[in-house]
């Protein structure tokens, strides 16, 4: 192809966006676009089943059956978005195979909280609260990016999104409106949470590489800094709610601004945590290919049976 | 309590898809793909809803205020009433299925006919049940044959865990005191009608995974009247702890 050729069809790709047409997996694309939406989209995808640890952690101690069936359900969910997140991203050109890789070998990323460990009960509340809270926030807006198989995909994970938050809000609720010792439990979830939670968003502005790119395909509308600010004014009245107290000294709300103005984030934990050296992440890394690695028998056996099958088929056709 | 036959008739139903719900919660996020992951989780959910309706009708008979939770967490080991099969640890993959389908193939079965039962409540369950059970049972039969006719590997594993786990199949169809009475009363399913069959099916599917149908006529029982293998102190240790830990709180 010449590079008039190139440049035409990257005229037009671009302009579909501007249009907010969505680009299909057989559409021409450029090959960074392609890439950065593998990264993305796995990112994603891997987010969803290391979320299923610290939550799947508590599956069998849940303190009542009504809450063990919504947590079974909450994390079968997460597995759910994680297999279409993973099928929207096969459409790139990728294969699920080669992505589990790159997340076992620790090429690819996932979302650092859940480098941290869930302790009591209580952070089954506020994971739901203040992590899925953040997630939502951070994803409403891909339900209208450019890519289609991720934009469909989106807005099924944020419609089920939206019930977790809210079925984490409700245990922070009985929490708080139980005894001393649970509203005490909830305080510290929240206190543990919080930041982590904050950080969740991204770097700030000045710090994050992809910003003005992701804008442009409308894999990203509003920048971390506005997600952050966002999710934080969102919060702070749900908090009130709860009788709980954000553990920021410097929270206050700004007249002005009309936002709450908050304390300095704790950005080398953040680091810290993201380059492998969080709580959890030799734990959180070690389950996934410990899973990976036991199944392999599992799926040798999955696919040997199909092709017997296969071929007794065809021998039967003959 | 005026029908403390029934009250255990029910909680000897329960207990099995309590157990094995918390057995298969332990795998959450642990399974060898993504889709047996979903599914077993799916499958411990199911079991999980279908305890609570047994055991809030099992509360109404006890008609003392007993909470559904009370009864799945409050109990004593050796008042659970689950049978062995179904506490067995998840060893391997072979293990969780092989374990999965004995019970499915009976659980089923035992549906099926407790549909039956005059007692409307205990049908009406049953009604609801028996379809997620149908689908607890073709997951659990299809990967049997799978992992039988797969690999050698795969067979060598799915063989090792049937020839494990048979002994612990005869005691589904046992009857406590309280079972025989509750069947004498026509709301009660005999089991003990329903082994010919099972036997035949399980044969069939062993068979078509070319896999050897154990020939072992030793088997263990106790689980239905409470005498359990060490596995379930740990079970309990976990089901229970936060209602022992934090005693008389809302959740």
């Amino acid at each position: 192809m010449s590079e008039e050729q190139i440049r035409s069809l990257e005229r037009n790709f671009n302009e579909r966006i501007e249009r907010d047409e969505k680009i299909e997996p057989k559409d021409w694309m450029p090959e960074k676009y392609r890439k950065t939406h593998i990264r993305q989209i796995s990112q994603h995808a891997h987010s969803e089943i290391v979320g299923m640890l610290p939550e799947g952690n508590w599956i069998t101690r849940a303190p009542s059956l009504r809450r063990k069936v919504a947590l079974l359900a909450k994390v079968q969910d997460e597995a759910g978005h994680g297999l279409y997140l993973y099928s929207a991203c096969e459409t790139l050109g990728v294969s699920r195979d080669e992505l589990y890789e790159q997340l076992h070998t620790g090429k690819a990323k996932y979302s650092s909280i859940f480098n941290y460990p869930a302790l009591t009960w209580a952070d089954m509340g506020a994971i739901g609260w203040l992590v899925d809270g953040a997630a939502i926030i951070n994803q409403v807006p891909l339900c209208n990016t450019s890519y289609g198989p991720y934009a469909r995909a989106m807005i099924r994970v944020c419609k089920e999104e939206s019930f977790h938050q809210r079925q984490g809000f409700e245990i922070m609720l009985k929490l708080a409106n139980g005894t001393p010792e649970q509203k005490e439990m909830a305080q510290d979830a929240l206190n543990r949470w919080w930041w982590p939670s904050l950080m969740m968003l991204g770097p700030t502005d000045d710090k994050s590489v992809h910003t003005e790119q992701s804008m442009k395909w409308k894999l990203k509308r509003k920048t971390n800094d506005e997600l952050r600010q966002q999710f934080i004014d969102q919060t702070v009245p749900q908090a009130d709610v709860l009788g709980l107290t954000i553990p920021d000294p410097d929270l206050k709300w700004n007249e002005e601004r009309q936002s709450y103005d908050f304390g300095e984030i704790d950005w080398d934990e953040f680091w810290q945590v993201v380059k492998g050296h969080g709580p959890m992440n030799k734990e959180r890394m070690k389950a996934r290919v410990g899973a990976w690695e036991r199944g392999t028998w599992v799926r040798d056996a999955a696919m040997a049976h199909a092709e017997k099958k296969q071929a007794r088929k065809e021998k039967q056709v003959v | 309590m005026k029908n403390e036959n029934l009250y255990n008739y029910i909680l000897g139903i329960a207990d099995n898809s309590l157990i094995l719900g918390q057995r298969l919660g332990e795998l959450t996020g642990h399974g060898p793909s993504l889709e047996t992951d979903i599914a077993c989780t799916n499958i411990s959910l199911d079991l999980f809803g279908q305890v609570r309706s047994y055991f809030q009708y099992a509360g109404k008979i006890a008609g003392d205020g007993r909470s559904e939770d009370d009864i799945a967490m409050l109990r004593k080991e050796r008042d659970y009433k689950n049978v062995l099969l179904v506490e067995q640890p998840n060893t391997n993959f072979a293990y969780t299925i092989g374990r999965q389908f004995l019970f499915d193939a009976y659980h089923l079965a035992f549906l099926k006919e407790l549909q039956k039962s005059p007692d409307l409540t205990l049908s009406a369950i049953a009604n609801k049940c028996v379809k997620e059970v149908s689908y607890h049972e073709r997951f659990s039969s299809d990967w049997v044959r799978r992992l039988g006719d797969g690999t050698e590997e795969s067979r060598e594993k799915m063989q090792e865990a049937i020839n494990d786990l048979w002994m612990y199949t005869d005691e589904l169809f046992h009857q406590t005191d309280a079972d025989k009475e509750v069947v004498e009363q026509g709301i009660g399913v005999d089991v003990t009608r329903l082994k010919d069959t099972y036997y035949n099916y399980v044969g069939e599917v062993l068979e078509e995974a070319t896999l050897v149908v154990p020939e072992s006529k030793y088997f263990h029982k106790g689980g239905k009247n409470g005498i359990h293998t060490e596995h379930l102190g740990y079970i309990l240790a976990e089901l229970q702890y936060m209602q022992r830990a934090y005693p008389n709180m809302e959740w």
